[in-house]
């Protein structure tokens, strides 16, 4: 059955990591949902979170291929694990500027707890976090209003309690 | 004591600490640096130098397999570089520890297309298990190191290391006999318990032996398993060596051009013990029905990632083979096993006509070559093949011995990887190296015959001359209709006055009489010759089972 899973890796950061782990996912034809990638609190490691679309079989293929790569220092596969999962999105929403229609944007964006960061007299930038869902549905309310830029940072994750990856 | 040195000074001492005495490889403009250091060490270091790059990077693949030991190749950059690529590619695909040194322009030149630049870290990234570019000479000593470890460590495989000019030419404070803290070896408790439930459960056990056995220099411990629990012993291609072929309970390759006995008992047994293998789809054909109903899979393996790949596994135990043999034996789980019916069964498939499939009438039968070839011969040579028919009825004929003596491409199938695998092999082993090639496989690297005159390298060249490309030709044959599109090769070339030019001696050979006169003439030499083999193109390999194929498939003539 294919399922959506998240893989959160601990990788050093070495020249070449991301080439290396996006490599490996080429050379054996996985398919990337999505990838983040940042720096942690610890020196010379960065995070990363892969989601991919694939069955039981080939996730532990993929964590075991991942597990291999020697800049790679932990590897999680997060399906049933408690994980808290976000995304961050900026949208450029066009608005006629006049006072109703500006009017609506803001309470729909204040609705999805939206922030708007900029305005200008026919657009406004939004700033969205949550999880893909949330801004999925967010995307599709502000296509009534015309979406002019989408801008989506992949999603990030990390496990819930005390041990983390 | 530390002293400063160079970069190219450091690679050198490492080099020669980490026991590569005996080195492979190409000069040029970027690796001068590091030629002049070898050239400063000759007394301690021996470098080959080859034809070209490809053969450098097969020669340090064949001296690796023969001995065990981590292979060293340098070039330098650029095209010296990208023409290793074939030769890492080879050494991935069968995991042989090798050690790639490249040069690269100046750091301040890289990515500036500058002249003789590449991103060999880039190129080779997929087909090595790790790689770097060093860019500060302070990291220089350290990468060595791990390079090292990692090329032998586990399952082994080629490392690549990049080192632009202006590192290798700044010196820093160096201390030899420095330790680093590295990966350490693996000494996790292993589980046996499922193994040897499903051992002891199973009537009809068969192994099913790879390459890990060998590298693991399991051999021993294979043969006392496999008596401990009556089970045969089948072998893929890689594996091949792992068990002497005169024992009795051995039945040969598996797969695709395998022994009939052998498939038979992969077919029949109701738990297959993978050791030290990958499945590849030229040994399993159809992976679906290659479980049959109800078979059950117990895989041993040091890659835990090449459980449940190709085939799925009904339990596992990760670690080094030799130790899971071993310990499998001694933990007396597997006393009193008696299977004794079935492995009398599957032995008595050994005698029966399918399994002893003769080759053609015709003067010169490639079964006679090889088989008089191993009498002339013996064990004690090592044997190297390129790639197509002659290597399939190596595989089939040869008859090995010892573990080490058999280098073929076997996962990534490379033409032209014979002739410096075999100079790689004796120069590794001490010993005489047979190269059993053929005329497609041998025009790709036959260049390297030069090498083999210049080390005066101890290598007999058995070279199959069916004018075509035999195996390609052979599909043609089977599976598009005879239309021998490109596989019929219509060359002049004259065998016995290239092997003159060369330096070497030339011989031909086109009846069984003259072949036996050859092979007694080149087992006096001790320095390279060629015997031409003329042989028929319609010659085939068989058994076959065709791609995708169960052991019902079977094609035996």
């Amino acid at each position: 059955m294919i399922k959506k899973y998240t893989i959160i890796l601990l990788v050093a950061n070495k020249h070449g990591v991301l080439t290396r782990i996006s490599g490996l996912f080429a050379k054996r034809a996985y398919n990337i949902d999505n990838l983040s990638v940042g720096k942690t609190n610890v020196e010379g490691t960065s995070r990363m979170t892969v989601i991919v679309e694939c069955d039981d079989e080939l996730i532990d293929q993929i964590r075991e291929q991942l597990k291999k790569l020697v800049d790679i220092i932990e590897v999680e596969t997060v399906m049933e694990k408690p994980a808290v999962m976000r995304e961050l999105m900026l949208v450029k929403v066009k608005h006629n500027g006049d006072g109703a229609d500006s009017a609506h944007v803001i309470e729909a964006i204040n609705v999805f707890r939206g922030k708007v960061v900029d305005m200008a007299p026919e657009s406004v930038i939004v700033e969205i976090t949550g999880q893909e869902d949330k801004l999925n549905a967010f995307l599709q309310y502000m296509k009534g209003f015309g979406i002019l830029e989408v801008s989506r940072t992949g999603v990030t994750a990390m496990l819930r309690g005390a041990k983390g990856v | 004591m530390s002293d400063k040195l160079t970069g190219a000074g450091i690679i050198v001492e490492e080099l020669i600490r980490a026991g590569a005495d005996k080195i492979f490889g190409y000069p040029g403009g970027s690796v001068l640096d590091i030629y002049d250091e070898l050239y400063l060490a000759k007394d301690r270091i021996t470098h080959y130098i080859t034809a070209h790059e490809q053969g450098a990077a097969h020669a340090a693949d064949g001296y690796a397999r023969a001995t065990g030991k981590t292979g060293v190749v340098i070039a330098t950059s650029g095209p010296g570089a990208t023409n290793l690529v074939t030769g890492i590619s080879t050494a991935y695909l069968d995991s042989v520890p090798l050690v790639a040194i490249t040069g690269n322009v100046a750091t301040d030149f890289i990515g500036r297309d500058s002249f003789q630049e590449v991103n060999i870290v880039g190129i080779t990234m997929p087909v090595t298990k790790h790689n770097y570019i060093v860019n500060d000479v302070r990291d220089l000593q350290r990468t060595i190191r791990e390079a090292f470890r990692i090329a032998s460590g586990g399952r082994p495989g080629p490392v690549l290391i990049d080192v632009p000019k202006d590192v290798q030419r700044s010196s820093v404070e160096y201390d030899g006999a420095v330790s680093f803290d590295l990966p350490g070896a693996d000494n996790a408790v292993l589980d046996l318990k499922e193994a040897i439930k499903l051992i002891k459960n199973a009537k009809r056990p068969c192994i099913y032996a790879g390459g890990g056995v060998i590298i693991s220099e399991a051999s021993e411990e294979l043969s006392k398993f496999a008596k401990v629990i009556d089970a045969p012993i089948t072998a893929s291609l890689m594996g091949l060596t792992a068990e002497p072929y005169y024992h009795d309970g051995f039945l040969g390759m598996a797969g695709m051009h395998g022994k009939y006995a052998a498939s038979k008992a992969v077919a029949e047994c109701d738990l297959l013990i993978a050791i030290g293998t990958r499945f590849s789809d030229r040994a399993t054909g159809n992976k679906q029905k290659f479980l049959g109903e109800g078979r059950k899979v117990l895989q041993f393996d040091i890659d835990r990632a090449e459980i449940n790949k190709n085939i799925r596994a009904d339990a596992y135990v990760i670690g080094d083979v030799k130790k899971i043999l071993s310990e499998l034996i001694k933990s007396g789980g597997l006393d009193g096993i008696n299977n004794k019916k079935w492995l009398d069964y599957v032995k008595s498939l050994k005698a029966i006509p399918e399994n002893n499939i003769e080759h053609s009438d015709k003067s010169l039968p490639p079964k006679f070559v090889i088989e008089s070839a191993k009498s002339v011969f013996g064990a004690d040579a090592v044997v190297a093949t390129d790639v197509g028919q002659h290597q399939m009825w190596t595989a089939q004929y040869y008859g090995f011995e010892k573990p080490r003596s058999f280098m073929t491409s076997g996962g990534l199938g490379t033409m032209g990887y014979g002739m410096g695998a075999a100079i790689g092999a004796a120069i590794g082993s001490g010993k005489r190296a047979l190269l059993f090639t053929s005329d497609g496989s041998f025009h790709m690297n036959l260049n390297e015959l030069a090498t083999a005159v210049s080390h005066n390298i101890p290598l007999t060249i058995i070279l199959f001359d069916n004018n075509a490309l035999g195996m390609v030709r052979q599909w043609q044959k089977m599976f598009y209709a005879r239309r021998y599109s490109q596989t019929t090769l219509n060359r002049k070339t004259d065998y016995v006055k290239l092997a003159e030019a060369f330096g070497a001696k030339g011989f031909c050979a086109s009846n069984k009489e003259e072949l036996l006169a050859a092979l007694n003439k080149a087992k006096k030499l001790q320095t390279p010759c060629l015997i031409r083999c003329i042989i028929d193109s319609d010659e085939n390999v068989f058994p076959m089972i065709p791609p995708n194929g169960t052991i019902d498939d079977i094609i035996l003539k």
